[in-house]
C-alpha cells in the first residue's frame, strides 16, 4: 500500500459514461480482488481521492484496469487521461473477497451496474465462477464475462435477458451456487442477503461510502454492523480498511 | 544547525508540526506511511468516557477546497485508546497529545481523571465539535462556559490543558480570554466551520446530519485570521491550523501567531504531508537565513521578518 504516480496505458470509453482505465503501477501484483485504489484529482480543489475499485490486474505487465462511472467532476477528469498522462493513486486498499477460500466452490458473482467490474478480476481467481449480472439497460464488460464465464443477464427495460433486476434473473434461471459474491447497489444487496438467507447460501456483499482518507483513520465511511466490530468497538465498521467486503450476516443492509 | 523545536505549556516538541485531531485517527494508518517519530506531536481523534457510535452515513462531502463532515466523534471509548491505543503511540518518539470529548463536564472529567496516571503529553479538549448535540460546540460558543470547563478541568488534570476553540463565534478573542481567564495552558484553533451542501440530484442535503464542519484550504485565510486575533488577546501559546497543505501554509499561521500548527484535511490527499511540512518548514527557515523557528512566530504583526515593515 503507497501512493505513488501511475501511468496511463490506455483508455476507452465503453459505455455511454463508462470508462476503462489502464495504468501501470508498481503494486499490480499485489492487488487481490475486490479490492480498490484511490485515485487523486490533479485540481487541487478537488481534495479527496475518488475510491475506484480494480476490475483487473495483470502482474506480468505490472498493470491493472479500473472501470469506473463517470459521477462527477473528479471522475469527468479522469476520463480525460489519455496514454502518456500520470495520475496520483494510492493502493491497494480494501480487504477484497475470500476467494482462497472458496476457490473450488460454485460461486455465484452477482453484479449490479458499476457493482459488476470488480467482480471480473475476481471470476479469475475462481475455478468454476456463474455470473448474474444486471443492467439498467446499455451493457459493458459482457463480451470479456460471458465470453469466459457462464453468465446470466438481467436488463431494466428488457432489452437483453430477463426484464427486471439481477434477483429476477436468479430466480427465473434457478442458479443454484455454494456462495455469492455480490457488489451493486444497496437495494440489490438486501435484496441478495434475504435470498441467501432463505436458501441457507453464504454471501459476501462489497460496499460502497463516499470516503475520505481511504485507509481508516477517519471514520468517514462506516456500515452499519449487527455486532461491535473489534476496531471501533461499536457498530459502525470501516468499510475502505474493514471492508469493503463483508459477510453479508455481519453487516445492516436495512 | 536550524533550531526547529517548540516549547507548549512546558513540553518541547521537535518541530511545530502536529497532526488535527479527527484527521489521523491514533497514527496507526498513517503509522504505515511514514515514521510518526518525525511529527512535533500526533493529536490523537477526540476520546469519549465511553464508546461513541458516530452520525449516520452519508458522514462527509467534498466541497470547493475543502469539505464537510459530520462523523459525530465516533470514538472506542477511553478503556479501548488506554490499552491499544497509546501503547502504540508510545513506541514513538513523538510527544502524544489526547483530545478529549464528551457530552457533560462529567464526562470530559471522567476521560481526564483516568488519563492523569498515562503517559501523555497534554490534553486537548474539543469544546468545538459542530456535529454532536450535546457537549462539543455548545461548550465552546459561551464564553462564560469556556471559562468555567477550562477550570474544571484543569482542577483534575495532570498535563497542560490546550482548550480547542470553535470558528463559529462572533469574537474569537473573548474565547480565547475566556479560556485563559480558565487557566488554559494553551490554545488551539480553528475547529471546522459549520456548513451545508445540498445534493441537488437528490434533493437533500448531501450529509446524514444536514450540517457538517467545514475543512481545507478553503478555510484557511479565516483561521490564519482567528489565529492572528487570538494569539494577540492572551499570553499563552496558540496552536493553529485550518486548511494547511503546504509548509508555505504552515510559515503564514505561525507568522500570524502560532507557536505550533495542526495538519489535518490535507493527511486525506498525501498520507504524508505532514512530514513534508515539517521538512518544508525547516527549509524556509535555511532559505531565509534564520535559526530559529521561534524568530518568526508572531512576526506579521511585529514588523516582518527583518523587524522592516
Amino acid at each position: 500500500m503507497k501512493k505513488e504516480t501511475a501511468h496511463v496505458a490506455a483508455q476507452e470509453r465503453i459505455a455511454a459514461d463508462i470508462m476503462s482505465l489502464v495504468l501501470r503501477v508498481s503494486f499490480a501484483e499485489e492487488v487481490r480482488p475486490g479490492q480498490f485504489l484511490s485515485v487523486y484529482s490533479a485540481d487541487g480543489s478537488r481534495l479527496l481521492p475518488r475510491p475506484i475499485s480494480v476490475c483487473d490486474a495483470d502482474p506480468e505487465e505490472g498493470t491493472i484496469r479500473l472501470v469506473y462511472r463517470i459521477a462527477g467532476k473528479g471522475t469527468a477528469e479522469f476520463a480525460k487521461l489519455t496514454p502518456g498522462c500520470v495520475v496520483e493513486v494510492l493502493g491497494p486498499l480494501g480487504n477484497g473477497f475470500p476467494v482462497e477460500e472458496f476457490k473450488d466452490k460454485r460461486v455465484l458473482l452477482v453484479g449490479g451496474g458499476i457493482g459488476i467490474p470488480p467482480l471480473y478480476y475476481t471470476a479469475k481467481s475462481l475455478r468454476d465462477p456463474v455470473f448474474a449480472v444486471g443492467y439498467r439497460s446499455e451493457t459493458y464488460l459482457l463480451p470479456e464475462i460471458s465470453g469466459r464465464f457462464e453468465t446470466h443477464i438481467a436488463t431494466e427495460d428488457g432489452s437483453l435477458g430477463t426484464k427486471g433486476n439481477v434477483l429476477d434473473a436468479i430466480r427465473e434461471d434457478r442458479i443454484v451456487c455454494d456462495v455469492i459474491f455480490a457488489c451493486g447497489p444497496k437495494p440489490m444487496l438486501r435484496a441478495l442477503k434475504e435470498y441467501a438467507g432463505e436458501n441457507n447460501i453464504r454471501c459476501f456483499v462489497s460496499m460502497e461510502e463516499r470516503m475520505a482518507c481511504g485507509i481508516g483513520a477517519c471514520l468517514g465511511c462506516v456500515a452499519r454492523t449487527t455486532k461491535p466490530d473489534a476496531h471501533s468497538h461499536v457498530k459502525n465498521t470501516r468499510i475502505c480498511k474493514d471492508g469493503p467486503v463483508f459477510d453479508a450476516e455481519e453487516v445492516d443492509l436495512t | 544547525m536550524i533550531r526547529t523545536s517548540v516549547n507548549i505549556a512546558g513540553v518541547s516538541l521537535k518541530n511545530p508540526v502536529m497532526t488535527a485531531s479527527g484527521t489521523f485517527g491514533s497514527g496507526m494508518e498513517y503509522g504505515e506511511f511514514f515514521d510518526l517519530s518525525k511529527l512535533g506531536a500526533v493529536v490523537t481523534k477526540g476520546v469519549a468516557s465511553v464508546p461513541w457510535e458516530g452520525n449516520p452515513t452519508p458522514r462527509i462531502c467534498e466541497t470547493p477546497s475543502g469539505m464537510l463532515n459530520a462523523i459525530g466523534l465516533q470514538n472506542p471509548g477511553i478503556d479501548v485508546f488506554v490499552k491499544r491505543d497509546l501503547p502504540f503511540l508510545q513506541k514513538y518518539d513523538t510527544r502524544i497529545i489526547v483530545n478529549v470529548c464528551g457530552h457533560s463536564v462529567e464526562e470530559y472529567l471522567a476521560v481526564v481523571e483516568r488519563l492523569s496516571d498515562c503517559a501523555v503529553d497534554m490534553l486537548e479538549i474539543n469544546i468545538s465539535c459542530p456535529n454532536v448535540k450535546e457537549g462539543g460546540i455548545a461548550f465552546g460558543t459561551d464564553p462564560k462556559a469556556i471559562e468555567s470547563i477550562t477550570k474544571a478541568v484543569k482542577a483534575k488534570a495532570k498535563q497542560p490543558v490546550i482548550m480547542k476553540l470553535s470558528p463559529n463565534v462572533t469574537d474569537i478573542r473573548e474565547a480565547a480570554r475566556a479560556a485563559e481567564s480558565g487557566g488554559a495552558d494553551a490554545l488551539s484553533l480553528i475547529n471546522t466551520l459549520t456548513g451545508m451542501k445540498i445534493d441537488i440530484e437528490r434533493g437533500t442535503f448531501a450529509i446524514a446530519n444536514r450540517t457538517g464542519g467545514l475543512s481545507g484550504p478553503a478555510i484557511r485565510p479565516v483561521a490564519v485570521r482567528m489565529v492572528y486575533e487570538a494569539s494577540h488577546a492572551v499570553k499563552i501559546p496558540v496552536i493553529g491550523m485550518g486548511g494547511i497543505a503546504s509548509a508555505e501554509d504552515a510559515i503564514e499561521f505561525l507568522m500570524a501567531g502560532a507557536r505550533a500548527v495542526s495538519v489535518g484535511t490535507a493527511n486525506f490527499h498525501d498520507p504524508c504531508i505532514s512530514v513534508k511540512i515539517a521538512d518544508g518548514i525547516e527549509k524556509f527557515l535555511e532559505r531565509k537565513g534564520i535559526g530559529d523557528v521561534n524568530e518568526i512566530v508572531g512576526c506579521a504583526g511585529n514588523g516582518g521578518i527583518y523587524g522592516t515593515v
